[in-house]
């Protein structure tokens, strides 16, 4: 699957990071709804670390959808409330 | 992938692609894309450079609070050299107010610096990512053409559609921040303005409202220290008669 990160790039990830991806997303909106700040930044590291680890940058000739796009790297915590939320992803 | 982010961008970017695949010359809406994008990084230069100048105004103000306390370090001198010790205490006083106000003046400079900085180089990421997009437009526009207008590009069409909302997003965020450190650096300049330093050189004014009073609190160890060393230093300064008449004569 390709991941992007706002504002940097795009990546190429195995598929089986989905779902682990997927579960961090989730707490991640949980902590947020919560207003737990410290524990949505370890979430939002660990989501950036998969994708550093797993990932391979994608050519910058390469034109291609992402599956995922992420938030930008340096996300406030104030911009993570209307990114990260329970129906944030909204149909086309 | 359902739950997964994308959210604000894929909004815009299904809009993106809405746009091009309905454009009857994509190529017209990728190159007024980076047109605007061009436009928008301008926006985020000028306010690099309004911060830039709040900074200076602050560093000449600086400068000057540093006039000031050698200054009022000689006004004392002189005060205590004509036995006006009250005088040299007030003006003391004075040198440890704007001792403080210089600290936190080149702490705000400081920050406005590391603040620039990443604005700076956020700006410049920002060029490479616009050069690379336009790059990527010329390539989309060239097979465009080349299939004679009745294949769909979509794939493409969509990774540039995408490829340009975040761009855009990225902008606009940096656009947000630089905003955000001009409206700063601007409020702490008033702040600066309208602050009680340009009185502070002015030996004799004697307004004691609690802020001064309270700073005298805080400040009187460390005037008592200097007053003492300068009296040292003047060998006997002070406490003869003559010294203490000719001091109120010129005053």
């Amino acid at each position: 699957m390709i991941v992007r990160i706002s504002g940097d790039g795009q990546f190429r990830l195995p598929d089986e990071d989905a779902d682990r991806l997927n579960e961090l997303d989730n707490r991640a909106v949980a902590a947020v709804e919560q207003g737990d700040e410290t524990g949505f930044r370890e979430l939002w590291s660990q989501m950036l670390e998969l994708v550093a680890n797993d990932g391979n940058a994608l050519d910058d000739e390469e034109l291609t959808d992402s599956d995922v796009i992420l938030p930008p790297r340096d996300i406030t915590f104030a911009e993570a409330k209307g990114e990260f939320t329970g129906d944030g992803l909204i149909p086309d | 992938m359902p739950g997964l982010g994308g959210r604000m961008s894929t909004v815009i970017k299904a809009k993106i692609s809405r746009m091009l695949d309905r454009a009857e010359d994509p190529g017209e809406t990728l190159d007024y894309g980076y047109q605007k994008q061009v436009e928008l990084l301008q926006n985020v230069k000028k306010g690099i450079a309004d911060v830039v100048t709040s900074k200076k105004r602050l560093q000449m103000q600086s400068s000057k609070l540093e006039q000031n306390i050698v200054k009022l370090d000689t006004q004392a001198r002189q005060a205590l050299s004509q036995g006006r010790e009250d005088l040299a205490r007030l003006a003391l006083e004075r040198k440890t107010l704007a001792q403080t106000e210089l600290q936190s003046l080149d702490s705000q400079v400081k920050e406005l610096e590391g603040q620039q900085e990443a604005l700076t180089a956020n700006e410049q990421k920002l060029r490479q990512k616009i050069e690379q997009f336009r790059t990527k437009k010329e390539v989309i526009k060239a097979q465009y053409s080349a299939a004679e207008a009745q294949v769909r590009i979509s794939e493409a069409a969509n990774g540039v559609g995408e490829q340009m909302a975040d761009l855009g997003l990225a902008i606009q965020r940096a656009e947000d921040k630089t905003e955000t450190m001009r409206a700063r650096a601007s409020a702490v300049e008033e702040l600066e303005k309208a602050g009680t330093f340009e009185d502070l050189s002015q030996l004799g004014g004697g307004q004691d409202d609690i802020d001064r009073q309270l700073s005298e609190l805080t400040s009187g160890a460390q005037v008592d220290d200097e007053l003492s060393k300068m009296k040292a230093e003047l060998g006997s300064g002070g406490g003869d008669a003559p010294a203490l008449e000719q001091g109120e004569e010129k005053a």
